[in-house]
């Protein structure tokens, strides 16, 4: 395989595996702790290098799950005082995290190539390189086979807990009152959020991994209500970000990991615009038709309420309709228009008249209401 | 290492840097705190990345304030966008703070390493504002951050009570004629500007706890807003001093870090040791009050067996007071105590009675629950 | 000698409030006259507090008008104060109750300067007038309910408005609470002042208030408690639950 596919294929791997634990972070209102996560496992990181001395050990893993689960237990312990509110807790504990890491590495680890901007912003470019041998094979890329490894860690995670995840998700009350124990659901989740991260710091860093943990999910939720349609798309977004991103470093020269956070940014934009239901240019057009509409029912209603009246005269003109309601002068006539066109209110000049069917119509939107 | 302080030139300009910035964020960074804006400070620190490259790209130079303005910029509207995100679909506020972060960050990424290629242009100095290289602050930095945070601090003063109203109850506030929603973008970028002056110290991963820390300590200590603001900058400036020194005087420990770990340790200390709200207090408060209920109990009991009996100091068993206590502990230890403050005495080895003083206290402890 | 109309001290028109499509508020019109108390009743969801919030510019109108003393509101706000639902604030703010109370007053005092002598002594007197003057010092975090209430009612009382607006100021409070309020509210009303309140306690408005008004999206009706607390308004209004009604109207 060439290095252009085998960086692909790690960056797809890299954002299907992210996916995967990010669409529950992202149904319990927990994305941030994505971002938390992923910067307080450096110190859990660096002390098992310290403690094995070999950069690519799986106690590194190991390592930073700890570290990952040791955050939102602190970040719970803060909560729990009283004294300081959840985004409080997050916005302490991590920086703290991080910042004995950042210490550690420079105080112990100076000359080693532990490098906080490898940590950071990891670069995918170099990936190819770092060879996964075994019994003499060369397996492919080390960051390949560690990924994939997650991968199907965070997939089997999945599929046993289905459930168990769906229920915690959407109604945590129940899930303690069925016996299964949302707060292991929990922590389970943060440590398959910390694996993850881990995994990926070498190839890719840790903002992207917040990058594809989030954005794809997200995108997705606007896309559909059913958990496991949001699942696949997260991973088929997800992918897609990870491509486009790619080819766009290709074609600017640029960080892979930044351009593809950037195309996860990109989807979700598209999303956030177009979605059918949920996205803005279509809310807008439906708003724009809704309004109208409305309006319309409205004016049947106002001259269902004052026809026959002493000042039915006075009310049911197109004038007065702007000065009563406070309607801007398009809006009014286009509800007239709208009216008329439908064969429901009759114009002559500017008083109006309801007719028949304008009647019938006013008075079914009255029950209805 | 204090006479450094006065001789070094570099620690001089960082000490002064991070204390202002500690300052500046600390005051700021109380309010985010009761506005629950803490991740939000993340947030807009994360998304000023792509306006410090742009501004560079543009202008060409890398003056502080020119890219001090760019990342105020960028941080601006990445919070407008999340706003509007979440004013208008089923985004969630936290989702969209992930999204505009990593997306923001990534963007600036891809420009930090566009420019990198640029022949000639020197990305250098542009990162010091990622990771924060507070050993390369000059004075015509730490100009800008005491030009920009005054003005910010200025301005706190000024809407000083327009601002509490906006935190405390803004539909209010509202209500009695106040411009919230534009008092809510002044705050916004008071606090956009606090951030974007600290990048360069501390860096963008360290820039939320620097905000909201000194804050949350402060908070402990006074339920006064004012105090609160005031102790809060102090702690930020601390903090910053403190950092700076340690950070010249140990061996490789950068300054952000330092600053970082000094304000978390006075959180730490002030969730501890605060009083009234500190835990170890509430726990030595609870303690009191339960050994308070308990003397009581056993008092209240004796006084009950002695009134049996002709006289009040008769001896009972420790054993008949072990029972009536109740379940769990055994009664020794309070009548131990008992015995201390001279209320009851003990006769031999499991006897035990009242002195007249404690039949006096437990006279008085009776017409206080029971009434006269 | 002509006589001359006198503007009601609340007069809405067409009130109109939607999300989307649907309807939350449906052409409200409504006249209010000063010097009266008035509860505002309907089932939950029934548009009660968007009601309120509406006429005070808090939420955006899809039409209609509100008049106070027959002038816009936004030229009145001075004569208008509001007390919300307590829920509607974090208790634990670091802030004591005078604080609160002269927040009232920053409206007046304008902008930059200090609130003064002057307006501490206005705290003050209303704190007094709630029963909490003793209370100036403490940090509202340590404040009961009832006490809570009795706050934001200070700080309405103290901006000395026409016309009160409050959402359900006797929810969770205590008897003695409940007590000093309605007494307060009297008190405004034998000043001639008006006072509009969400009421969530069907069983109490005949003995609370003197004016009534029956909401369900729609205003199914309105006016005084004896012409308009009927059986069958009520019905309308909450759908047919016959015998709690009944019991409901039997009790005015």
């Amino acid at each position: 395989m060439s290095a252009s596919v085998e960086i692909q294929l790690i960056a797809v791997v890299v954002a299907v595996a992210c996916a995967l634990p990010g669409v529950f972070l992202v149904l319990q209102r927990m994305a941030m702790m994505s971002d938390a996560i992923s910067h307080a496992i450096l110190p859990g990181i660096v002390v098992a290098f310290f403690l094995t001395g070999d950069l690519g050990s799986p106690w590194l893993i190991l390592g930073a799950a700890g570290t990952g689960v040791l955050t939102v237990a602190l970040v719970e312990l803060m909560r729990k005082t009283g004294l300081l509110k959840e985004d409080a807790a997050i916005g302490i504990v991590f920086p703290a995290l991080f910042s004995i890491g950042v210490v550690l590495i420079a105080r112990y680890a100076g000359d080693i190539h532990l490098d906080v901007d490898a940590v950071l912003l990891g670069e995918l470019a170099f990936a190819p390189f770092n060879r996964f041998v075994f019994g003499g094979v060369d397996l492919g890329p080390k960051a390949l086979a560690i990924m994939s490894g997650i991968l199907v860690l965070n997939a089997i995670f999945l599929t046993i807990f289905y459930k168990e995840l769906k229920l915690v998700t959407f109604d945590a009350a129940l899930g303690a009152a069925l016996g299964f124990l949302p707060g292991v659901m929990s922590y389970a989740l943060m440590g398959m959020v910390s694996v993850t991260a881990v995994g990926a710091f070498d190839a890719v860093g840790s903002i992207l991994v917040v990058a594809l943990m989030v954005a794809p999910p997200a995108a997705a939720h606007l896309l559909t209500h059913r958990l496991p349609t949001m699942i696949g798309l997260s991973v088929g977004l997800g992918a897609v970000s990870a491509l486009g991103g790619y080819w766009m470093a290709r074609f600017l020269d640029a960080s892979i990991a930044g351009s593809m956070a950037t195309a996860a940014g990109v989807v979700f934009m598209l999303a956030f615009l177009f979605a059918p239901e949920q996205g803005y240019v279509p809310q807008a057009i439906r708003r724009s038709a809704q309004r109208v509409r409305f309006g319309r029912t409205m004016l049947l209603i106002h001259l269902l309420h004052h026809e026959g009246s002493p000042d039915a005269a006075r009310e049911c003109s197109v004038d007065h309709l702007e000065e009563h309601l406070r309607w801007e002068h398009g809006f009014a006539a286009r509800a007239v228009r709208s009216a008329v066109s439908k064969d429901l209110v009759i114009r002559s000049g500017n008083a109006l008249a309801l007719t028949t069917t304008g009647r019938d119509a006013a008075q079914t939107a009255l029950v209805h209401m | 290492m204090m006479e450094a302080l006065f001789t070094d030139y570099t620690l001089r300009t960082v000490a002064l840097g991070a204390s202002l910035l500690g300052v500046v964020s600390g005051a700021l960074g109380g309010f985010a705190l009761l506005r629950r804006q803490a991740l939000l400070g993340d947030a807009i620190s994360h998304a000023a990345l792509p306006g410090i490259a742009l501004a560079f790209l543009v202008t060409g130079s890398k003056a502080p304030l020119v890219l001090v303005t760019g990342a105020a910029l960028a941080g601006w509207i990445g919070a407008a966008l999340i706003m509007s995100v979440t004013r208008r679909t089923r985004v969630t506020y936290d989702s969209a703070l992930g999204i505009m972060l990593s997306v923001f960050f990534g963007f600036g990424l891809v420009l930090l390493t566009y420019i990198q290629r640029i022949p000639g242009a020197n990305q250098a100095g542009l990162d010091n504002f990622l990771f924060g290289q507070a050993a390369a602050l000059v004075e015509k930095d730490v100009l800008v951050i005491l030009g920009l945070g005054s003005g910010a601090l200025v301005l706190l003063a000024v809407f000083w009570k327009e601002f509490k109203v906006l935190s405390f109850d803004r539909a209010f506030g509202a209500t009695i004629g106040l411009p919230m929603k534009r008092l809510d973008h002044l705050l916004t970028a008071l606090f956009v500007i606090a951030i974007v002056i600290g990048l360069q110290t501390v860096g963008v991963v360290l820039m939320s706890a620097m905000i909201i820390a000194p804050g949350a300590a402060a908070r402990q200590w006074t339920d006064r807003l004012g105090r609160m603001i005031v102790l809060s900058a102090t702690f930020g400036a601390v903090s910053g001093l403190g950092g700076a020194l340690v950070s010249s005087s140990a061996h490789h420990v950068p300054t952000g870090p330092a600053i970082v770990l000094i304000v978390s340790a006075i959180v730490v200390v002030s969730l501890l040791f605060a009083p009234n709200r500190g835990l170890v207090w509430r726990r030595i408060r609870e303690w009191r009050h339960g050994r308070e209920l308990r003397v009581d109990a056993v008092l209240l009991d004796l006084y009950a067996l002695a009134s049996q009996h002709t006289s009040s100091d008769h001896p009972h068993a420790e054993r008949v007071l072990n029972v009536m206590s109740g379940v769990s502990a055994s009664a020794r230890p309070t009548l131990r105590l008992l015995e201390l403050l001279g209320l009851a005495r003990k006769i031999d080895a499991s006897r035990w009675s009242l002195t007249p003083e404690g039949v006096e206290r437990a006279q008085r402890v009776i017409e206080r629950q029971y009434g006269s | 000698m002509a006589t001359e109309k006198i503007d009601a001290a609340i007069d809405v028109r067409d009130l109109t409030v939607a999300y989307g499509e649907k309807p939350v508020l449906w052409d409200i019109d409504l006249e209010v006259p000063s010097g009266v108390l008035m509860a505002v009743v309907g089932p939950n969801g029934a548009g009660k507090t968007t009601f309120l919030k509406s006429i005070l510019g808090l939420v955006r109108t899809a039409a209609g008008s509100v008049l106070i003393n027959g002038r816009p509101y936004a030229d009145m706000r001075q004569r208008v104060a509001y007390v919300p639902q307590r829920g509607s604030v974090d208790w634990d703010f670091p802030t004591n109750v005078l604080d609160v109370v002269m927040m009232g007053l920053y409206g007046q005092v304008g902008w930059v300067r200090r609130p003064g002598r002057a307006e501490r002594d206005r705290a003050l007197m209303a704190l007094d007038q709630v029963g909490m003057e003793s209370f100036a010092e403490r940090q509202i975090s340590q404040l009961s309910g009832g006490q809570q209430q009795r706050v934001f009612l200070a700080r309405a009382l103290v901006q000395d408005a026409d016309i009160y607006f409050m959402d359900e100021p006797f929810q969770g409070v205590d008897a003695t609470t409940e007590r000093a309020i309605i007494d307060l509210l009297r008190a405004l009303r034998e000043r001639g002042k008006t006072v509009v309140v969400v009421h969530h306690d069907l069983q109490t408005v005949p003995e609370y208030f003197d004016h009534v008004m029956l909401l369900n999206v729609r205003r199914i009706a309105s006016g005084p408690v004896g012409d308009v607390f009927t059986e069958e308004h009520l019905r309308t209004t909450y759908g047919g639950r016959v015998s709690f009604v009944r019991a409901v109207a039997a009790a005015t």
